[in-house]
């Protein structure tokens, strides 16, 4: 009997995780006919990779908030580490390498650079208890995108250079290449990334995270989630799988970050696109499509980000549309009619297809 | 040797002496009470145990080996498991995930091998499946497997508690107020689970109690506590026939 339970069990998790991994195959495969007959604006076709870069760091972002259950208001301050980075990489390399073992290379690159300062920023922070997370964080994601507005990096015959004051201050030779210019950003990053590309590291993503979170350390992240003191007396070491959850958080972020900047040629740090409004965008996905529920994020982010442009035509009334559609999204996800209305709706499809 | 032999055990908060020259020894196998009323310093006892708090003085000897100023997880890995008075269980997670919680630390993999799905977390999981599955049912609650924890009847998440700390495969169990907020009946029960526990596992358990039926009722031995300091202790009917106790309790 409890054998029978168990395999329903499985099978149910599974089944869920299968759902959301065919929901984004199949959103790809219409996408893709779409766009080949032509209905597709080229605006929208322009929006294609920001939506899985957004999709992508939603998912990352959801791992903090909803499995390991600490908040982090700076998604887009890793997002910005793995974009620089793999972004000088792809430029310094870009002769050199051809063009998808460059773009691998670029990914891993970009990840592993989120992940070492996520593991930096998170070693003391996810020591404490409390809401230190969220705001060291949001310092880290503002101080972040300032220090590579000033950051000055070349490569020449003499090696590399760098420099937080200016362009003259390398003393470069001539032949030699600007990878940062301050402010200005990369300029040139060989354009790897498109809608596929995006679909696939999404697909990579949600496997990564969601058999993270069917494993023995994400049940453990878990326990601490729900309840730290009674995690620690069965034994669970709180702060180290803390520091695996963010870690593999901003390190997704960081393939996130390598995706966008891979779809640019010009490649800034500004307040829009990885400063604190954006990080508070991803947490608005995260939590308006449900936090925890990594096919709700998936959902929210790519509504959210298609909304504007839809509207667009309506000009200045978008952005009331924009509140209304954040305000139902948010009733349907959290009220507790709505959520009871919804397990009824469930209740009786299920059961009338039965019957 | 006794199992658990703490030696002038104290703790101050400020200047509230919270526990002052706590002495107790635990046999293997024994089934000991700790009882006191309110604020007389059980719990703080059991943090003492568990390492959630450090002794000011005193030691704390599991099987002769000294676990004082250990951490809470060490102690753990070293065979003391615990429940709470107020019930802590993973409430989000399901019944059958709160107890391969607790084998935790039995049924090692990696994070890579988790992720990857390699060979040895199928393995693992198997055994971890059937291991939890079997603690389940021990308590009865093999039916409510797929429910989230915090959907239990209060019965319910008092077992699966005391089935998550038996999952770390300890050598003693501490039960804080197993009792605490149950009628009669639940309360019969769950005298029955743990003289259950106790035979089957062959378990050294240590209770707080302060239903005193259900404390004569199973334990072997009391340790009565006032103001933290210890006021009687020995044989259960002995006791719980001492005039001091009955002071204690029944005021004079």
């Amino acid at each position: 009997m409890e054998m029978k339970i168990n395999k329903t069990k499985i099978s149910k998790t599974t089944k869920n995780d299968l759902i959301t991994y065919g929901m984004v195959i199949l959103v790809y495969i219409v996408v893709q006919l779409l766009v080949s007959t032509g209905h597709v604006s080229s605006l929208v076709q322009g929006l294609l990779v920001p939506f899985c870069t957004y999709v992508i760091v939603a998912v990352a972002l959801n791992l903090t908030v909803g499995i390991l259950g600490e908040l982090s208001l700076g998604h887009a301050g890793f997002m910005c580490v793995g974009a620089f980075a793999s972004a000088v990489f792809s430029l310094a390399f870009k002769e050199s390498i051809p063009g998808g073992l460059r773009f691998f290379l670029a990914l891993l690159i970009g990840a592993a650079a989120a992940a070492v300062v996520g593991f930096l920023v998170g070693i003391p922070v996810l020591r404490l208890r409390g809401d230190y997370l969220a705001i060291v964080t949001l310092a880290f994601g503002e101080i972040i995108k300032n220090i590579i507005n000033a950051l000055y990096l070349g490569v020449d015959s003499n090696g590399i250079h760098f420099s937080m004051k200016d362009a003259l201050s390398l003393h470069m030779e001539e032949d030699g290449l600007m990878l940062i210019k301050g402010a200005q950003g990369v300029t040139g990053t060989p354009n790897d990334s498109n809608f596929t590309v995006g679909v696939l590291l999404i697909l990579i993503t949600l496997f990564v995270v969601l058999n993270f979170i069917h494993s023995r350390t994400g049940r453990a992240v878990m326990s601490i989630r729900d309840n730290r003191i009674a995690a620690e007396s069965v034994g669970i070491n709180v702060t180290k799988y803390k520091l695996v959850a963010f870690t593999l958080s901003a390190s997704l972020a960081g393939v996130a970050g390598v995706l966008y900047a891979h779809n640019l040629s010009t490649l800034n740090a500004l307040p829009k696109n990885f400063g604190y409004n954006m990080s508070i965008l991803i947490l608005v996905f995260v939590v308006l499509g449900g936090i925890g529920n990594i096919r709700g994020s998936i959902i929210a982010a790519v509504l959210l980000t298609l909304l504007p442009e839809v509207l667009r035509g309506l000009s200045d009334y978008r952005m009331l549309i924009y509140s209304i559609v954040l305000i139902t999204m948010m009733i349907f996800n959290w009220s507790p009619n709505a959520v009871f209305f919804r397990k009824r709706l469930k209740q009786t499809l299920t059961s009338g297809r039965k019957a | 040797m006794a199992l658990l032999e703490t030696k002038n055990l104290g703790i101050s908060f400020g200047g509230l002496r919270a526990v002052n020259a706590f002495d107790i020894s635990v046999e293997k196998g024994q089934l000991y009470g700790l009882i006191g009323p309110n604020g007389a310093g059980k719990t703080t006892i059991f943090n003492l145990l568990t390492g959630v708090y450090q002794p000011d003085e005193g030691a704390i000897l599991l099987e002769g080996v000294n676990l004082t100023g250990k951490r809470t997880i060490d102690i753990c890995k070293a065979g003391i498991a615990r429940t709470f008075q107020n019930i802590r269980l993973f409430g989000d997670m399901t019944v059958l995930d709160n107890v391969k919680v607790g084998l935790h630390n039995h049924y090692p993999y990696s994070t890579f091998e988790g992720i990857f799905r390699l060979p040895r977390y199928r393995k693992v999981e198997k055994e971890m499946n059937t291991k939890a599955k079997e603690l389940l049912e021990v308590f009865g609650l093999e039916s409510y497997a797929d429910y989230q924890a915090k959907n239990l009847p209060y019965g319910q998440q008092r077992k699966l508690e005391i089935a998550r700390a038996m999952a770390t495969e300890p050598k003693l169990l501490l039960l804080d107020e197993p009792a605490a907020g149950m009628n009669p009946n639940e309360t019969k029960e769950l005298m029955e689970t743990i003289r259950f526990v106790r035979e089957r596992f062959d378990m050294t358990i240590l209770l707080i109690e302060h239903d005193m039926k259900l404390v004569s009722g199973i334990c072997e031995k009391l340790t009565v506590l006032n103001f933290g300091e210890v006021l009687a202790q020995g044989d259960t009917q002995d006791v719980l026939n001492n005039p001091e106790v009955i002071t204690a309790y029944l005021g004079s």
